[in-house]
């Protein structure tokens, strides 16, 4: 058996890629409630009720996609470049600091003006994170996977200390939480008394503004020739260096954006729990859309309904909701496995 | 096998050693070998002529047990050889040297020739055994290396010898060589030939694979010429020439180059005292040179690789800049040292290596058509890319550089070479650039390709260009190049002009010849 590489790749394979590798991920989460003693059917009808089963299920998994859809963004749009972003968690928590910092009342200014200034601040601060490891990768060849993966554990170190410093809510009663946005700074519900907020819209556009950049624009061209082959880039005068830093503000931004839309969309404050791994799970959610910005979209709803479906699950069946990080997992891997073979075709002899 | 009994009794050769007959392989609609029968005699080299695709590189793979043919059988010393099994191959005495060396980098010598014969655990105390074995092929075919030194420290040549060392271990009777010379310098390759007619003299039978035909002419004794998988050609090389064979090749007459007497114009490019240095080890690269390159003429560096030839294509593409000296492109001094300024001024650049820095092989072919100028109209307008004056741009230049692909959309990496080659001219020379830097604009083409690249290159001269022309072969440089320089070292030859050129003399500037007096220093 070899490899061969496939002349094109066709749509559906494109489609099916996911779709299988989604579906192994099933068949593995499947043997473990056996050996754990319970029915896979009974237990994904239970993830399914959970995540889609009912209005508010539905809403919840799509409040929950809102973060990875912009982590998964983030992702997506580094990796295209072959810049290695895994600190989409500490961008993230950059974004909620510079939303808590602005939003808690240092600025009385009215919602029009604060919301846009708040948005840009702490994409700014997203966007400025990413840029020294970029820096140090593109001026000393410092390997960024290392830098940005450590950015995460200082990012929570930092958070921490604000939590019980400057940013200490004093009504709080010693909890390390900050204080609450002030209402100019909160968004709008999309339906009323529910979850889910502006941030699931803003996400949706800005997918769909990443897909513009990337398929009309010359700087998505860039990114691509240089994520391909950037000594190809260079030769032809493409500045790969600069066009590496743009890479990293926009992803840097997008990640700080899931920040800004987890405080001011949904919690209302900082808190050191505020991310559950979104920043880690946006990676996943990049990979499993092959890096499609509109992909991501699906991605993010599909990761965040086993999250959520998980949840209810394990109160309704008793399997312990870990099982939706093992498919989570899984579907990376087979995704990885998928992707190849969208490129190559098995041979015999 | 017409032509077989005829030759056989001008040489006297062996007996038969390998034999195939009929052999046929489809992949899909495609015939890649067509009924293809041969005789290989003991004692002697035969070639195996074709260009990229004729499916020379698919019989070998049958023959060692890589694919399995359709039809057809393959008997080695009158024993039918069992189909797709590399190990039977092995066994019967066949041994393959690949164009690119199947050699592990961080091993030895030794555990490179011994890796894989002996079982892992018996290999330690074989050692002594390996050894000795090693240093009497070494000695009886001449093939010198040393047993202890790290494959990674070794020359592409030496590894070579590695590889032939590594199937006369096995203990090879026939032996088959894959386009062995395309990495080889030519004194690199002169010393294979020699060893080739060692070994076909102690009685062991070579496949020669090549599609240049000047070491066809120089190493073999038979030549069988492949087309579209069908052999269409045997000859007895000493009964035919070059441009017979070109012929039966392609299968059309191929002109050969004409270069038309052209006044010489302004200086376009013009270097004076250059001198680059690495920026990390600070070893000089380029010293000292100087070189005018006129509009209208070719000028050809010739010189064995890295003499510094690349550093001077890294310079007028812009991806280098000289610590001392002075560039002057259409008689203005040049500052700033960019690639993006080197498009600007209107230099095609030709690069050395089409996968590397030449295109980008996932994208697609409007997409790499477009690279170096994406940023301007009619391609873009304020940031937006304009796809349709793309894709009419880009169907254009597949049309007048006639690259076969599916479309502008194909993946570029699918490409053969000789179309990315075409592919890399339709983008540099679209805009009937002034200045051309031509590194290695023909290696690994077959000769269709080859003679279209010339054509294309000669057409620009005609229509006033500078080119610089970079190659290791001597024979392009003396068909094409008005006047030619040598390199060596990093210094530039003064130049000589056309017809005034003798080969030897060429040969011993680029052994170092003549440099000693110039810089002094530098003695070769």
């Amino acid at each position: 058996m070899r490899l061969e590489p496939r002349t094109e790749t066709g749509i559906g394979l494109r489609l099916a890629a996911p779709i299988a590798a989604v579906a192994a991920s099933f068949l593995v989460a499947a043997l473990l409630v056996l050996i754990g003693g319970a029915s896979p059917f009974a237990v994904f009808a239970a993830v399914i009720k959970g995540a889609l089963g009912s209005q508010f299920a539905f809403l919840e998994t799509l409040t929950r996609a809102t973060p990875l859809i912009f982590t998964g963004l983030a992702a997506a749009i580094a990796f295209r470049a072959r810049l290695w972003n895994i600190g989409g968690e500490a961008q993230l928590y950059a974004g909620a600091i510079l939303t808590v910092m602005l939003g808690t009342g240092a600025l009385a200014l009215p919602a029009p003006v604060l919301f846009p200034l708040i948005l840009a601040a702490s994409a700014l601060a997203g966007a400025l994170l990413l840029l020294g490891p970029t820096i140090l990768k593109t001026r000393f060849g410092v390997d960024e996977v290392v830098t940005t993966l450590l950015l995460n554990f200082i990012m929570v170190l930092v958070v921490s200390m604000l939590l019980d410093g400057p940013l200490k809510d004093p009504m709080g009663l010693g909890w390390p939480q900050s204080k609450k946005v002030i209402a100019e700074a909160i968004w709008p519900k999309l339906v009323q008394g529910k979850r889910l907020h502006l941030g699931f819209l803003i996400a949706i556009l800005a997918a769909l503004a990443v897909w513009f950049v990337n398929a009309r624009t010359t700087f998505g061209y860039e990114m691509r020739a240089v994520g391909f082959n950037p000594r190809a880039a260079r030769f032809a005068g493409i500045p790969v260096n600069w066009v590496m830093a743009k890479t990293a503000l926009l992803s840097g931004g997008l990640a700080a954006l899931a920040g800004v839309s987890e405080v001011a969309g949904l919690k209302g404050n900082l808190t050191l729990d505020l991310s559950p791994g979104f920043g880690y799970t946006g990676i996943v959610v990049a990979m499993l859309a092959a890096l499609h910005p509109v992909g991501v979209i699906a991605a993010a709803i599909f990761v965040a309904a086993m999250f959520v479906g998980a949840d209810a699950m394990s109160r309704t069946v008793g399997v312990p909701n870990y099982i939706a990080n093992v498919m989570v997992a899984t579907a990376l891997l087979t995704m990885v496995a998928a992707m190849l073979f969208t490129r190559f075709r098995l041979r015999r002899g | 096998m017409h032509a077989e009994s005829s030759s056989s009794a001008t040489h006297g050769p062996g007996e038969v050693v390998l034999r195939l007959a009929g052999i046929t392989k489809r992949f899909g609609p495609l015939l890649a070998n067509d009924a293809i029968s041969l005789d290989l005699h003991r004692g002697e080299v035969l070639a195996l002529l074709g260009e990229n695709g004729a499916g020379k590189t698919t019989l070998m793979n049958i023959l060692f047990g890589h694919y399995v043919a359709d039809a057809g059988e393959i008997s080695v010393f009158g024993q039918v050889l069992p189909p797709g099994s590399p190990k039977a191959a092995l066994a019967q005495g066949i041994g393959m040297v690949h164009q690119h060396f199947t050699l592990a980098d961080n091993l030895t010598v030794l555990d490179n020739v011994m890796l894989g014969t002996e079982p892992l655990w018996r290999a330690a105390s074989r050692r002594a055994e390996g050894r000795k074995k090693l240093a009497e092929l070494s000695e009886s075919f001449g093939l010198a290396v040393k047993p202890d030194a790290r494959v990674a420290d070794l020359s592409v040549g030496e590894r070579q010898r590695v590889e032939i060392l590594k199937a006369l271990y096995r203990d090879a009777r026939i032996l088959i060589l894959d386009e062995p010379t395309a990495v080889l310098t030519p004194q690199e390759t002169e010393a294979l030939f020699a060893t080739l007619q060692k070994l076909v003299a102690r009685g062991l039978a070579i496949i020669f694979i090549s599609h240049k035909l000047h070491e066809v002419m120089a190493v073999s004794r038979r030549v069988i010429v492949l087309r579209q998988g069908k052999l269409v050609a045997e000859r007895v090389t000493s009964t035919t020439d070059r441009h017979e064979l070109a012929e039966l090749m392609v299968g059309r007459p191929i002109p050969e180059p004409k270069v038309e007497p052209m006044p010489r114009g302004a200086a376009v490019l013009q270097l004076t005292g250059v001198g680059v240095d690495d920026p990390k080890s600070g070893r000089r690269l380029l010293q000292d040179a100087s070189l005018t390159l006129h509009g209208g003429e070719i000028v050809g560096i010739a010189g064995v690789s890295g003499n510094g030839q690349s550093t001077l294509a890294d310079l007028v593409s812009g991806m280098v800049k000289p610590g001392r000296g002075k560039v002057a492109l259409f008689g203005e001094e040049i500052h700033f040292f960019d690639p993006a300024i080197m498009v600007e001024y209107g230099i095609a650049r030709i690069p050395e290596d089409r996968h590397v820095q030449g295109l980008v092989g996932d994208l697609s072919l409007e997409e790499n058509l477009i690279s170096a100028r994406y940023r301007a109209a009619p391609f873009s307008k304020r940031g937006l890319i304009d796809w349709k004056s793309v894709r009419d741009f880009a169907n254009r230049v597949i049309a007048d550089y006639d690259v076969r692909c599916s479309g502008p959309q194909a993946t570029t990496r699918l490409l053969s070479g000789g179309n990315m080659q075409k592919l890399i001219l339709g983008r540099e020379m679209a805009e009937a650039p002034r200045v051309i830097l031509a590194n290695q604009p023909s290696r690994g083409l077959d000769i269709g390709a080859v003679a279209y690249v010339h054509r294309r290159l000669l057409e620009a001269r005609a229509a006033g260009a500078g080119i610089l022309l970079i190659s290791e072969d001597l024979d392009e440089l003396l068909a094409l190049a008005d006047r030619v320089v040598v390199m060596h070292r990093g210094r530039v030859s003064l130049p000589l002009t056309r017809g005034h050129i003798a080969i030897r003399e060429l040969g011993l500037m680029m052994a170092g010849h003549g440099f000693a007096e110039e810089g002094g220093s530098h003695a070769a």
